[in-house]
């Protein structure tokens, strides 16, 4: 549980010892094979056919894993079910693109006779819209597999579009658009036999995914295809582009809603009769009101990470106002607030969004809350509740009154079996209780004072907005984001090689004044990002991984497979 | 494993251009006698015995031993307080009470290791581990692969993570979390009545085979890129491409006569979440869906979750859930147990009455839709304050098929939940002698339920 804090020490150490490091070359762990998630699915879909086309659907839940839904990307199949849905998704999506009102405007070419097969302008759909599914160009086999299943089609259907329809939804459910999968080539080093490069391909995706939230642009593939990508200066400058394109906001998003758990908002239900205010639209704007605040500190102003902790400046809207005690005067959509100065809600710690999502249907939880703190923001991981205990032996006094939160939860602390764990959830999650089940801000509960103050890890604060401070202030919670945003770019883990790695982004952020564009420029560029190490207990003949080790780097498109050994034996 | 019956463009051309011209069928035989051979238990027009269903009915936080264990065994067991709320179908169903997961060693997983110790025969070694598959999978292994659904799961509580049916942590089935989601899957597009006069193969399917085909030739070049973890995802994929590849062979073929089916109408849209009301009313619409589903063998495997793991239902104005109040409930000294808490078991076992009372509302065959099912219900502790896993609550409703007594209270105090688990197999006819591992391992189903 403590780990992070050594890491925080040998950062402070490098910091004192006024060495810039230059990033240590560390190579990267295994290979991920990554699941899209329902975001990601829908960005490929817009970036393929644009944004009129409607994805209407459900997809599988995501598996969160380690605190991160992006390292579940990497374990999760597809159930039948699931399948059953992709599939349905995807032939509404080829109806659309194939309708006529959209098929002009969409289809790069039009058949001679709509009631015929139409081979060259199959193909020309096959190869665009491919190349943006499937991430990398099409090979020959790819191409002539669609082309004669939808001339078929088209002729005993006769409808061109019919056959087009065929091609399409083939692509729309192929595991290669469906899973990242990461390719790489044998690249061994001294002392280090099994290490990979990824392939030019490869390694666009996994920028793209990692920075933007969606597969690469054409401009991105281009540099892949040209095979330049792994060129250390031309990664660097493609880097640079797409930190700075518009796409960046959707990656930072992505991000955030993942570590900050916001897939509960899907189930979040409040009781009414407790919360008669609370809505589902409140609930909605509570999720977007952090994630503008967040996108506009540190991608908009390029903020200081740990100002999102003391910062009073954020985005509201009307139906918000109700919960944050604010009159806002746009009817609908969003316009900047600042929180008064003598209330104690200042910072990410006392959104509503948080008050909401870490609590109980009908009310606050301190423990919940305290939980969220030390595992999402701290990387700290708390155990379940030992299961033999009896909990009633604790409840016992039937006529005991408990006012407030902290006097029913004061067994937590008196009792050596509860104190273990609850001495680090419990007086966190109460420094946070100004702020109700849907982050109305109350200072008596059942006519009670609440008592705010508290001991954060040897620090003493008085309430929310000193808490706040204490988490700006603890190097744990930018160890803690670098921790879990590498672990989020790769998909898994760092394994215990990649340590050092994370110690150098830690020291490089606090150089960099903690602007998390920086942090994500170092991951990204770093040796380890490019690189893998295959499985030692792959037996010789399997490859390590996918994208065939095709010449699509070069452009050409030629046999699948077959040339494709990577994993021990040469190419 | 094999994926698919399609090879190249060969294949794919003969489906293409078969029989496709979109003419419809007609059904040679008079309605009335295509039905029941004389027996009553298969289907005169083909032979075929009455299909044998299925499922698993799970309720969370479990219940209180001493107010919901029966005193006597056998068939003359009496009602107990919690008990009480299936007294109309107590002669349909068995109460196997006292069986526990037995912990071998390792740490009881809260919530978890009561479930998937029962659903898997063994205990979960860590907090994310289980060593599957759940029974269920193994039971659709079996007998699921012929109808359009390998298996249907519902949570009525909105949730599609509320399911507990998995062929391994990397592959969770979810839930429909709504009654109308799962009507619209079921009797939607792509449904075909199988008493219905005339029968039009929709050409359609066709094209979609044929999508299927190109993805699936493609598997071995798939399979060469991947390490071993991952190609075991892999096959998972193709796993739910020849799910819906003999889904749609069924679509083209006229569907046998099915006495019991007939089609509903679709449910009403309803709000989604843990409150009580909504729950129950959500469960009924799914229960009377999923009965119509049965009868019409949509699918022959189904999953219910009435309420989740770690129960999150509430009661409307209140500041808890189940989950929360039974542990934090105090226990009333009069009474002796938590009430607060112990309204959600009543609420858990009338619930399940509804549930049963919807399969046994159909008939079919001699008797109802019921007789030809088996349904297991469980939870994930006994008494939930302290997580117990020991003398977990058990039931089972149906005959499956004549191979299950029912009205019997059988108790196992010291015994394996595998012991149910293994029962269940054997009822649904699985070649299985032994199952579950370490302590859990076992070969002697509860024969007093067995026929």
């Amino acid at each position: 549980m403590r780990i992070p804090s050594t890491l925080a020490v040998a950062a402070l150490i490098a910091v004192l010892l006024g060495c810039e490091a230059a990033d240590p070359t560390v190579t990267g762990g295994p290979l991920a094979m990554r699941r899209l998630t329902a975001e990601q699915y829908r960005n490929a879909i817009e970036d393929a056919f644009g944004s009129q086309v409607e994805v209407a659907g459900r997809f599988e839940p995501d598996n969160r894993r380690e605190g991160l839904n992006a390292l579940g990307a990497a374990m999760v199949a597809v159930t039948p079910s699931g399948f059953e849905q992709y599939e349905a998704i995807g032939r509404s999506i080829a109806d659309q693109v194939t309708s006529p009102e959209l098929r002009e405007q969409l289809l790069p070419c039009q058949p001679d006779t709509p009631s015929a097969a139409d081979a060259a302008c199959t193909e020309q759909v096959v190869r665009k819209f491919g190349r943006s599914l499937l991430r990398r160009p099409l090979t020959e086999e790819d191409v002539q597999a669609r082309i004669e299943a939808a001339s078929l089609a088209a002729e005993t259907q006769q409808d061109f579009y019919a056959g087009l329809r065929v091609a399409l939804v083939s692509m729309l459910v192929a595991p290669e658009f469906l899973f990242r999968v990461e390719a790489a080539q044998p690249a061994p080093s001294p002392g280090q036999e099994n290490r990979l490069e990824l392939t030019n391909l490869s390694l666009a995706s996994k920028l793209s995914y990692f920075l933007w939230n969606r597969g690469p642009d054409d401009a991105l593939l281009a540099v892949a295809q040209r095979g330049e990508l792994t060129q250390p200066a031309v990664l660097a400058r493609e880097v640079d582009r797409m930190l700075a394109s518009e796409y960046l906001v959707d990656g930072v998003r992505a991000y955030f809603e993942d570590v900050l758990l916001f897939d509960k908002f899907d189930n979040l239900s409040k009781d009414v009769g407790q919360y008669p205010i609370f809505n589902n639209r409140m609930a909605a704007d509570a999720r977007e009101q952090t994630l503008r605040f967040i996108v506009d500190h540190l991608v908009a102003q390029q903020a200081d990470y740990r100002t999102l902790f003391t910062s009073r400046t954020l985005p509201m809207t009307r139906s918000l106002g109700a919960v944050y005690g604010i009159p806002v005067r746009a009817v609908d959509g969003w316009e900047t607030a600042v929180l008064p100065q003598n209330q104690p809600r200042v910072g990410l710690l006392s959104h509503a969004s948080f008050a909401m999502l870490f609590a109980h249907p009908g009310r606050s939880s301190p423990t919940l809350r305290g939980v969220f703190l030390r595992e999402a923001l701290l990387c700290q991981s708390i155990p379940e509740a030992p299961a033999d205990i009896d909990f009633t032996q604790f409840v016992a006094d039937v006529n005991a009154v408990h006012n407030t939160a902290r006097d029913r939860l004061d067994v937590h602390s008196t009792q050596a079996s509860c104190r273990k764990c609850h001495v680090l959830t419990d007086p966190i999650g109460l420094g946070l209780e100004n702020f109700d089940g849907i982050g109305k801000l109350r200072t008596t509960e059942n006519g009670v004072p609440i008592d705010t103050s508290g001991d954060f890890d040897g620090r003493d604060f008085s309430g929310p907005a000193e808490l706040g401070q204490a988490f700006a202030d603890n190097p744990l919670v930018s160890a803690c984001l670098v921790q879990n945003l590498y672990r989020y770019a790769v998909g898994r883990e760092e394994t215990r090689g990649e340590r050092p790695l994370l110690r150098y982004l830690e020291a490089s952020f606090e150089q960099n004044s903690y602007k998390l564009t920086a942090l994500m420029r170092d991951i990204a560029v770093s040796e380890a990002f490019r690189t893998a190490t295959a499985e030692p207990q792959s037996p010789p003949e399997q490859v390590v991984s996918s994208e065939p080790a095709r010449d699509a780097e070069t452009g050409s498109s030629a046999a699948v497979g077959d040339a494709a050994t990577i994993g021990g034996k040469s190419t | 494993m094999s994926t698919t019956g399609i090879g190249k463009g060969v294949n794919r051309r003969r489906f293409l251009r078969g029989t496709l011209g979109g003419a419809a069928v007609s059904v040679g035989l008079p309605f009335l006698d295509v039905f029941l051979n004389t027996n009553g238990d298969a289907m005169a027009a083909t032979g075929a015995p009455l299909p044998r269903r299925f499922g698993t009915w799970f309720f969370g936080c479990g219940m209180n031993p001493e107010r919901w264990n029966p005193a006597t065994v056998g068939a003359q067991w009496e009602l107990t307080p919690e008990l009480l709320p299936i007294e109309s179908v107590r002669d349909r169903i068995n109460i196997l009470s006292g069986y526990s997961v037995l912990l071998n060693g390792e740490a009881n997983q809260v919530h978890r290791t009561g479930v998937f110790g029962a659903l898997c025969g063994g205990a979960p070694k860590s907090a994310d581990t289980v060593e599957g598959p759940t029974l269920d999978v193994l039971v659709s292994d079996a007998i699921g692969t012929r109808t359009r659904f390998r298996s249907l799961e519902m949570a009525a509580t909105g949730n599609p993570r509320h399911s507990n049916s998995l062929r391994d942590v990397s592959s969770v089935n979810p839930a429909e979390p709504s009654a109308l989601g799962l009507y619209t899957r079921i009797f939607g597009p792509g449904f075909s009545d199988p008493n219905a006069a005339e029968f039009t193969p929709d050409p359609g399917v066709l094209l979609r085979q044929s999508s299927l085909s190109i993805v699936a030739e493609d598997r071995k070049r798939l399979e060469r890129m991947l390490g071993q973890s991952d190609r075991a995802r892999l096959d998972q994929y193709f796993t739910g491409l020849r799910q819906l590849e003999q889904q749609l062979e069924l679509q083209l073929q006229k569907p046998p006569p099915l006495e019991a089916c007939s089609i509903p109408g679709a449910p009403v849209d309803m709000p989604l979440n843990t409150e009580i009301g909504n729950v129950m009313a959500n469960h009924a619409l799914m229960a009377q869906t999923l009965a119509l589903a049965l009868a019409c063998d949509q699918t022959r495997v189904f999953n219910m979750q009435f309420s989740d793991r770690a129960s999150s239902l509430r009661m409307p104005g209140t500041t808890d859930t189940h989950h929360t109040l039974t542990h934090e409930e105090p226990r009333d000294a009069t009474l002796g147990y938590q009430p607060n808490a112990t309204a959600f078991v009543l609420k858990s076992m009338e619930a399940w009455t509804t549930f049963v009372q919807a399969l046994d509302a159909i008939p079919e065959g001699d008797g109802t839709l019921l007789d030809n099912c088996l349904v297991m219900a469980h939870s994930e502790t006994s008494e939930a304050n302290s997580h117990s896993v020991v003398g977990l609550p058990f039931m089972t409703a149906g005959r499956a098929g004549g191979r299950l007594r029912t009205g019997l209270h059988v108790s196992g105090v010291g015994e394996s939940a595998s012991r149910v688990g293994l029962t269940m197999q054997q009822a649904m006819g699985l070649n299985v002698a032994q199952w579950g591992t370490d302590q859990n391992k076992t070969d002697r189903p509860i024969t007093e339920i067995l026929t």
